[in-house]
């Protein structure tokens, strides 16, 4: 038997192409039983680029030498009670937005890349995707590690995967991902192969990334770092896949850009709840929502599609109104959980004096016009011992089914409404984007899991808000939810350092 | 056709159809340029019920936190159903009056800005 070692390039072939095979007894449509329904043509899957060339023996080495030096970073994090070099124990509450609303879709992104890894009939597509399903598993499973540690000492953690099935806000990323998961295999990868994993991923990680290294969270940073490599291989994934669909048939193109429409919308909703974390839960401020937004979609988006323009593909059709969006979304967002922050798992406050002439310098057209004298308002009624709790629930959009809090960018203090009446029921929306999605699709959406609604049909248990909240979300009420100050986790952040409550301050004084 | 689907003719269970709600309706109201309400709210009510309930307990419920609250005149009241320019009548029950399920009221009280003039 012949020893030799096989070079890259045989070893690469024999590893991933070869391990196709010729139909004989089957039909290939029987095997391959999505890769139709979506309208979308293949002519030939051997025009198929592999976006990388990595072979499974070389992942698993590669990877497993990454997670050595993460895990040695993590139990350096712990011993040093990392957890008290944290800038100020309100940062923590981003890590639980981030255990709650974003881990939960790596572990969704494993799964869907699992799935469509078997219906496409190129091997090539499989392999890759199979190669991002095993990344996704990982992150997931590296971030519930790298942020267990804050579980010890900070609450909110400790339901996060029952939290993400149930409770109102995480029904925002939790049906996001349904609705690319439940979609066809191509839709898929337009949903997160490109949509997510190429143009929009700058702006959900670039900001909780840097946000952990403005804040002294060496576990979260590790992660990102750790994580760096995979995410360059899916977006080189996330642009093959459009490539290759506009390229195979031209009555693929419309189906594309619709897609593109669709999810660049649906991306952009999502990630207002990483707006208002960089504008407003980062004690130190890496950049301005509004500047990332510029950055990470404007100048880079805009490049992208003068490239994809050659294929006939134009600038996402909801892309004008989500650049006027970045003057106000983080601060309407930050405005819902100010509101119902009695009804989420993590802590709101009001920003500072200081926080306050940040925002006013980094938004000078809207923030003082529209925002600081709600939240000078609010911040008096604190002061008076009336910290302000929006008694009721909230109305939310039928599609992203965020709270309504958005308004029309020609009238920005007026409440954007859009309605549809399907087969005599009406439903209602946030925006044009979210309106047309639904109406595209209606079948799909009338089915939405409406937290709200839910609640109102006693689906939720009852028949308080507070056994919703305590026994149906797991909640723990007093302790997980309400504003910052006066919670347990200051309390202890305050005894680590010796540090006084501010009220405690200010009756001294006097 | 309403959905891509491999089923053929594929239709959605409709989660929130009136029949699920015990006997109620979903209403929506929203007070134009007080965003200190971050989005309108919903309430749950009996389809009977008289729109002076909407008026004595809904709102009040809602928004009687507002500074502008007790200057509202509500003769001035500018009304709007699912979009569309509205008189309520208050002694006459919601559907009667075409406020179905999942209707949408606004109101604007002219003269009153919110906060400090800035819509909130
Ligand atoms: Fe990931
Ligand atoms: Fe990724
Ligand atoms: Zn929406």
């Amino acid at each position: 038997m012949s020893t030799r070692k096989l070079s890259l390039k045989d070893k690469y072939r024999i590893l991933t192409r070869d391990l196709e095979w010729e139909y004989s007894y089957r039909d290939y449509r029987e095997i391959f039983k999505q890769e139709a329904f979506e309208g979308i043509k293949i002519t030939d899957w051997s025009k198929w680029e592999d976006p990388f060339r990595l072979t499974m023996d070389a992942y698993w080495k590669y990877q497993a030498e990454k997670e050595k030096k993460l895990y040695a970073i993590f139990d350096a994090f712990a011993q040093n009670n990392g957890q008290q070099n944290v800038t100020d124990a309100r940062y923590v509450n981003a890590i639980k937005l981030f255990l709650t609303g974003v881990s939960p879709l790596e572990y969704q992104a494993y799964n869907g890349f699992a799935h469509v890894g078997r219906q496409f009939g190129g091997v090539g597509a499989r392999v890759a995707c199979q190669m991002q399903s095993l990344d996704e598993l990982r992150h997931v499973q590296t971030q519930i590690h790298a942020m267990s540690h804050y579980n010890k000492f900070f609450d909110g953690f400790q339901d996060f995967t029952h939290m993400h099935d149930r409770v109102w806000y995480l029904s925002v990323p939790k049906s996001f991902f349904d609705d690319a998961r439940s979609a066809g295999p191509f839709e898929f990868m337009v949903a997160i192969g490109f949509s997510f994993e190429y143009v929009l991923t700058n702006l959900l990680f670039v900001p909780f990334m840097s946000g952990a290294a403005y804040n002294g969270d060496m576990a979260t940073v590790t992660f990102g770092f750790s994580a760096q490599s995979d995410e360059a291989r899916h977006m080189t994934l996330g642009l093959e896949i459009i490539k290759f669909l506009l390229e195979q048939h031209p009555d693929n193109v419309p189906v594309v850009q619709r897609w593109i429409n669709k999810w660049l919308w649906r991306g952009t909703r999502v990630l207002t709840l990483v707006a208002m974390m960089m504008d407003y839960m980062l004690p130190n401020k890496v950049m301005s929502w509004k500047e990332s937004f510029e950055v990470y979609f404007e100048e880079a988006a805009s490049a992208l599609f003068k490239d994809l323009a050659r294929y006939g593909i134009e600038m996402p059709r909801y892309a004008e109104t989500a650049i006027l969006e970045k003057e106000h979304v983080s601060h309407q967002a930050w405005s819902i959980f100010y509101n119902y922050t009695h009804a989420a798992a993590f802590h709101t406050w009001m920003p500072d004096d200081k926080e306050m002439d940040w925002l006013s310098e980094k938004y000078p057209d809207t923030f003082d016009k529209y925002y600081r004298a709600r939240f000078e308002h609010w911040r008096e009624l604190e002061r008076a011992g009336e910290r302000y709790y929006n008694p009721t629930l909230p109305m939310l959009c039928q599609t992203c089914q965020i709270p309504m809090g958005f308004t029309e960018m020609d009238n920005p203090t007026l409440t954007a409404y859009r309605q549809s009446v399907y087969q005599g029921e009406r439903y209602n929306f946030c925006s044009d984007g979210c309106k047309d999605i639904f109406d595209h699709e209606p079948e799909k959406y009338v089915q939405a899991w409406l937290p709200v609604h839910q609640i109102f049909q006693g689906n939720c248990g009852g028949p308080d808000i507070e056994d919703v909240l305590g026994d149906y979300y797991r909640i723990n009420l007093g302790v997980d939810n309400m504003d910052f100050h006066g919670s347990p986790d200051e309390a202890r952040w305050n005894a680590w350092h010796n540090l006084q409550p501010a009220e405690d301050k200010l009756k001294q004084a006097s | 056709m309403a959905v891509a689907a491999i089923t053929p003719d594929y239709t959605g269970e409709r989660l929130d159809r009136m029949e699920n709600f015990n006997g109620n309706q979903v209403v929506y109201l929203g007070w134009d340029h007080h965003l200190m309400f971050c989005a309108p709210v919903a309430f749950a009510v009996q389809p009977d019920t008289l729109f002076s309930k909407v008026l004595d307990e809904l709102i009040p419920g809602a928004f009687s936190q507002h500074p502008e609250f007790d200057r509202v005149d509500w003769g001035a009241v500018q009304w709007h159903l699912n979009g569309e320019a509205f008189t309520p009548q208050a002694d006459v029950a919601l559907i009667d009056q075409g406020v179905d399920h999942k209707s949408i009221l606004r109101f604007n009280t002219p003269g009153l800005d919110g906060i400090a003039g800035t819509g909130s």
